[in-house]
């Protein structure tokens, strides 16, 4: 049976190893934002042995390119892009610096379900396409690296129960799977 | 002759483009509602219950229903015997555009190819639309517009079948598109298909095809009851909103056909999230 939580990052290594796949998880905290051309950057650090813009260990990146925000708004709709994009990046980042959780929607590959078992991070999805819905849970946004990528910049939010659901846990576990086996007729 | 001005035009499509990003069509609004009450697995009932709270807050706080707010895509029915006063057609429904995602806040989502630069400085805020011209006898003019997301597009395909493969190779082509999407176009799904025609000419009638009001009888009885079909085999695959699993996987199939050349059956499936946003203006 599904469970709900509510964590605040940095996450530990206790934090995501009770979490199964299908459980809810409100998150609060800073996150960080970052799509695929943000990733290729901080790869590119990594590859270069330079420091990452910001302190990943513990952390979760949000895979989103919000909406410009309307004046007064600290941002526009903020609901999560596809995920797999980030497949090729997100195995080192976890392995090697010990990010604890991604915020996406869509299948991700075996490496980095692999990766989430052998290093402990979780995969959470959020709603794609709730949009406005999502906004209404971060509370601040400034964008700390890449100003030129635009939307794609990266952000650090402050996000107050954010509503996800833990698709890739840390046994291998893959929602999609377990949740589409169950509701499919032969 | 009838004559429209240029800048009635320009402003039609600002506005239309603002109202449609923040307001989700009665038809997809209703089909969610259905869905959020058929759906038997809990996790999908509480994601089609947030994006009904989504679609209510994005109305009435005016704010995009979804971040990607697409490339504007519109199918422009022409009368040849109309005059557009004051510039060209094309660039009205360009200026348009760009001041409907530039003045609602959307996101400018064309880059190039290559670089994956943004292009809203070199060529315009989220420019150029997409625009399929039909020239049509009398004096009409009518523009469907739609705003197409990057989730449900990356998942769309076309193929050229042989003759032989027939009503039950078209299913099963459907079948396999939205079973390897999964949960990547954010279901649930509309699916629209094109049928015979070209290459290009189906997947143009794919894309079309997701026009139609959701829930409405289509005219051809035979496409009828291929969409009912349709409908039951992919709400079969158990795939269900957002993909974690459920039964509610589309809203609806819709065909649209055309004749084929005597060796080939072109078969183009473009799917549609439930983002649906789909608006016709007419003058
Ligand atoms: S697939 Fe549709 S709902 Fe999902 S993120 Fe893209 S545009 Fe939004």
């Amino acid at each position: 049976m599904s469970k709900t939580y509510n964590l605040t990052t940095p996450l530990s290594v206790d934090d995501v190893t009770q979490l199964k796949a299908g459980d809810i998880v409100y998150l609060s905290g800073i996150i960080y934002t970052a799509r695929d051309a943000a990733h290729k950057k901080l790869i590119d650090l990594l590859d270069a042995g330079e420091q990452l813009p910001f302190d990943i260990e513990g952390s979760v990146i949000y895979f989103v390119g919000p909406t410009p925000p309307k004046p007064g708004d600290p941002i526009g709709s903020a609901g999560p892009t596809t995920s797999y994009r980030m497949d090729s990046y997100s195995p080192r980042l976890i392995n090697e610096k010990k990010l604890r959780g991604m915020i996406g929607k869509g299948k991700r590959n075996q490496a980095v379900i692999d990766a989430c078992v052998q290093s402990k991070a979780i995969y959470f999805g959020a709603t794609g396409g709730a949009g406005a819905l999502l906004a209404r849970q971060i509370k601040s946004a400034e964008v700390i690296a890449y100003p030129e990528l635009g939307p794609e910049a990266i952000r650090r939010l402050e996000v107050v129960d954010f509503p996800l659901t833990v698709i890739n846990d840390t046994y291998g576990q893959d929602l999609y799977q377990i949740g589409r086996a169950q509701y499919e007729v032969k | 002759m009838r004559e429209i001005k240029y800048e009635d035009i320009v402003k039609s499509i600002r506005d239309c483009i603002i109202f449609s990003g923040t307001n989700l069509p009665k038809d997809a609004y209703a089909k969610m509602q259905e869905a959020h009450e058929k759906e038997k697995s809990p996790v999908a009932k509480e994601v089609l219950r947030q994006l009904l709270e989504n679609a209510d807050i994005a109305k009435n706080e005016d704010k995009p229903l979804c971040q990607d707010t697409g490339l504007a895509v519109f199918f422009v029915k022409v009368g040849e015997d109309l005059k557009i006063l004051g510039g060209s057609l094309k660039q009205a429904i360009n200026e348009g555009a760009e001041l409907g995602y530039r003045e609602g806040y959307f996101r400018a989502s064309t880059c190039h190819w290559d670089t994956r630069a943004n292009l809203k400085d070199e060529i315009g805020y989220n420019l150029p639309a997409v625009i399929h011209f039909d020239l049509v006898a009398g004096d009409e003019l009518e523009i469907e517009y739609a705003a197409k997301g990057g989730g449900s597009e990356n998942v769309s395909r076309a193929t050229v079948l042989a003759p032989a493969a027939g009503r039950a190779g078209i299913v099963a082509f459907v079948k396999e598109v939205v079973s390897n999407a999964g949960p990547n176009p954010c279901p649930p799904l509309t699916v629209g298909v094109g049928i015979g025609g070209t290459f290009e000419k189906a997947a143009i009638s794919s894309k079309h095809a997701l026009f139609r009001e959701l829930g409405s009888k289509n005219e051809d009885p035979v496409l009828d009851s291929m969409e009912q079909e349709l409908k039951e085999e992919l709400n079969k695959l158990g795939i269900g909103a957002m993909g974690m699993g459920g039964t509610q996987t589309v809203f609806g199939v819709h065909i649209e056909k055309n004749p084929c050349h005597i060796a080939s059956l072109p078969v183009s499936v473009n799917v549609q999230c439930h983002s649906s946003r789909h608006t016709k203006i007419k003058f």
